[in-house]
């Protein structure tokens, strides 16, 4: 009886345990920094419990964070495949060709491809339209300038950093003829040090604007300590750093996209597909504009986001030449996606030479 | 009253007991921390340690990731344990990986994509070439100009990642690539691609090569007379120079040797499992090697044993992680336990316990 009762008692609770562990779809997150980043992981890590939120028991998430790109990445990702999951995002360009790799070993598991170019019948790609922010970026740095320099921190010269460069130019130049942008390449995409240096180095030369496309927090701390040096939330919305220097952001919003992915696997109707969202479907968003910047500045800004989410402004609209003097884009006239994802080229008045 | 007493001779014993001593008491305080992060200890030491060689779902492929991780780390240890046991101290080893990486690399790129079987030799001679040259830059600096071996060769490296950096955007950049930096992918390429030898085993032209290695260095220190060089120069400086060992050429040789050891790992990793050269191809194996060279106490079999047991802590640690939401950073520490009590278990090496006064 009582040997029964125990034997009993044990059935149910693994078939009780075995029931709360048996979710429907498992899906995996590789990341290339650590999930307390602060900016571009620390963003699809809020996308990831977005989702687990969403779902609730139906949906279980794995993820594994800092994976080097190359080799290591690509074992983590069969072992992702291996431990049952059923769709996995790689969220990181170095990703690329690893992804397209295991996607072969796995033809079952679906892949989601960050801010790559090869897609699979099981391998989707996926970015945001960054440059967009840029833009709203741009038109506050060259309103907000006093010395009329402004400083960018690059982490690779890569079409996607290059874009971002060229739009904040575009739009600052156009808010006030005098800026000169000085660009310093960091050479990574998440390293605290690297970052404080590069924003310490372009205080010094005199930029009293700082724009980053490097994922840590230490450029706003290297201008808080300088005082009266503005700066923008990269990825996520660093508004701890606010009102000063953090005067707005770029804020990565993935968890629509990734709820969406999450429910087409469920349903079945998940497809190979590209998406490239801007502000206008939620996956680009303008942090809070702060008191530091003057009122009339913060509602052109505002207009600026509006209209480029409604798609009546594009960010990258003619006339616009390139570096070496030849012509761009005519009058009027806005650039086209494929140019776009393979920009490799500054646009005229930007000073230095993309490093080859 | 406990003190330590030097031992006239290092104990035998100790010295093959202390890295066991050492993983046993990483395992303990490990646990105490996955424990104090709210997860079974018994549970994730299991998994760093016996899921990744035989649970059943994960072995079959983690049992040869387990060379694929340990292959460039053996090979790189082995060419720094030489130098290291004549005191010439090269801590740039992933400099020379990663020009082994480019020279190789450059050779296959030079001639795509021609197919013939003479380009995987080339390849080779070429990488152990990459790393030899940059080893040599602090080797020569050393010998004429009586520099510091240690920071040449270390700052050599970022020397290094800057060349990395610009060929990867430059003259190696994939021109089908869309502009992006990086290579062509080697493994699409059937002439250069380091394949697998055995399908599914993980044995890699460079694992193999690493296992080789072992096995001629493992003579040539027991049995040559260079290696009687080697170690007279790290024990008794005055006496080899007594014996008229000749500084210069050791080492120009100590220094040569790891290089080129580290210029074939970054070549055999570039072309097989890493497939392309890309800005941020180095991981840090030539720093990790080092480790792997102590931990192995400067000798080749134990190299080989220190590879595969901190290929086992990465393979099984990333599985931890994922079965167990571990943070990342609770596997690098436990890594650093690791070296950090084997150092502190080193002293019963050299002296003994003593309870009581002094005699």
């Amino acid at each position: 009886m009582k040997l029964k009762s125990i034997f009993a008692s044990t059935v149910a609770a693994v078939a009780l345990s075995s029931a709360a562990m048996a979710a429907d779809v498992k899906v995996g997150f590789v990341y290339v920094g650590p999930v307390g980043d602060g900016g571009w992981t620390y963003e699809h890590e809020q996308g990831r419990l977005a989702v687990e939120k969403h779902f609730g028991d139906r949906v279980e998430t794995i993820f594994q964070e800092s994976v080097p790109e190359g080799a290591d990445s690509e074992r983590v990702m069969t072992q992702m495949a291996l431990q049952g999951a059923d769709l996995i995002f790689t969220t990181s360009f170095g990703y690329m060709d690893p992804t397209i790799n295991v996607a072969k070993k796995f033809p079952k598991v679906k892949f989601e491809h960050a801010t790559g170019y090869k897609r699979a019948d099981n391998v989707s790609t996926y970015s945001a339209r960054f440059y967009e922010g840029r833009a709203v970026q741009g038109h506050i740095a060259g309103k907000m300038t006093k010395t009329n320099k402004i400083g960018y921190i690059g982490s690779f010269p890569i079409p996607e950093v290059i874009r971002g460069i060229n739009s904040a130019y575009v739009h600052a130049k156009k808010a006030n003829p005098n800026v000169e942008f000085n660009i310093v390449w960091a050479y990574t995409w998440f390293d605290p040090a690297k970052e404080a240096d590069a924003a310490k180095a372009l205080i010094e030369q005199g930029a009293d604007v700082i724009l980053q496309h490097t994922d840590s927090t230490a450029p706003q701390a290297a201008a808080q300590e300088a005082g009266n040096v503005i700066t923008f939330g990269q990825a996520s919305d660093m508004a701890d750093y606010g009102p000063m220097p953090r005067v707005s952001s770029i804020i990565d919003n993935w968890a629509p996209y990734y709820i969406a992915r999450t429910q087409a696997v469920l349903d079945g109707t998940w497809t190979s597909t590209d998406t490239w969202d801007g502000i206008g479907p939620g996956m680009v968003g303008i942090g809070e504009i702060s008191s530091a910047v003057p009122a009339d500045v913060k509602a052109e800004a505002e207009a600026l986001r509006d209209a480029l989410a409604s798609g009546e402004y594009h960010a990258f609209t003619g006339p616009i030449n390139k570096q070496d003097g030849s012509a761009w884009l005519a009058e009027g006239e806005t650039a086209d996606d494929g140019t776009l994802a393979g920009m490799s080229f500054y646009v005229e008045g930007l000073t230095g030479s993309i490093p080859q | 009253m406990i003190r330590f007493e030097k031992r006239l001779k290092p104990s035998r014993a100790t010295t093959i007991l202390t890295p066991f001593v050492a993983v046993l008491l990483t395992m303990i305080a490990g646990g105490i921390m996955f424990a104090a992060l709210g997860k079974d200890p018994v549970e994730a030491i299991r998994i760093i340690f016996w899921d990744p060689l035989f649970d059943s779902n994960f072995a079959d492929y983690s049992r040869p990731q387990l060379l694929v991780k340990a292959g460039p780390l053996i090979l790189i240890a082995i060419g720094l344990s030489v130098g290291f046991r004549a005191g010439i101290w090269n801590i740039g080893a992933e400099g020379q990986y990663i020009m082994g990486a480019i020279f190789g690399a450059a050779a296959a790129l030079a001639v795509y994509p021609a197919e013939s079987a003479l380009i995987f030799p080339a390849m080779v001679v070429a990488g152990a070439l990459g790393g030899w040259l940059w080893a040599m830059i602090p080797a020569i600096l050393r010998v004429k100009f009586r520099t510091n071996e240690i920071l040449v060769s270390l700052m050599l490296v970022y020397v290094a990642e800057s060349i990395l950096a610009s060929v990867a955007q430059g003259v190696l950049k994939n021109p089908d690539g869309y502009g992006f930096p990086g290579s062509r992918n080697l493994q699409q390429y059937p002439s250069a691609f380091n394949e697998e030898v055995f399908a599914n085993s993980g044995m890699h032209w460079g694992v193999i090569t690493a296992f080789i290695a072992v096995i001629f260095t493992y003579i040539m220190m027991t049995r040559h007379i260079r290696g009687f060089e080697v170690r007279l120069m790290g024990e008794a400086p005055k006496a080899a120079q007594f014996a008229g060992v000749s500084t210069t050429r050791l080492v120009v040789f100590c220094l040569g040797f790891a290089g080129a050891m580290a210029g074939l790992a970054g070549m055999f990793e570039v072309s097989g499992p890493a497939g392309q050269i890309t800005i941020d191809f180095n991981t840090g194996y030539g720093f990790t090697a080092i480790i792997v060279a102590f931990l192995g106490r400067l000798n080749p079999i134990g190299i080989l044993l220190a590879g595969l047991l901190m290929a086992l802590t990465y393979i099984g640690g990333e599985l931890a992680q994922l079965m167990l939401g571990l943070p990342g950073a609770s596997i690098q520490l436990f890594q650093g336990m690791l070296l950090l009590f084997l150092l502190a278990t080193d002293i019963f090496t050299n002296y003994r316990l003593r309870f009581g006064g002094a005699h």
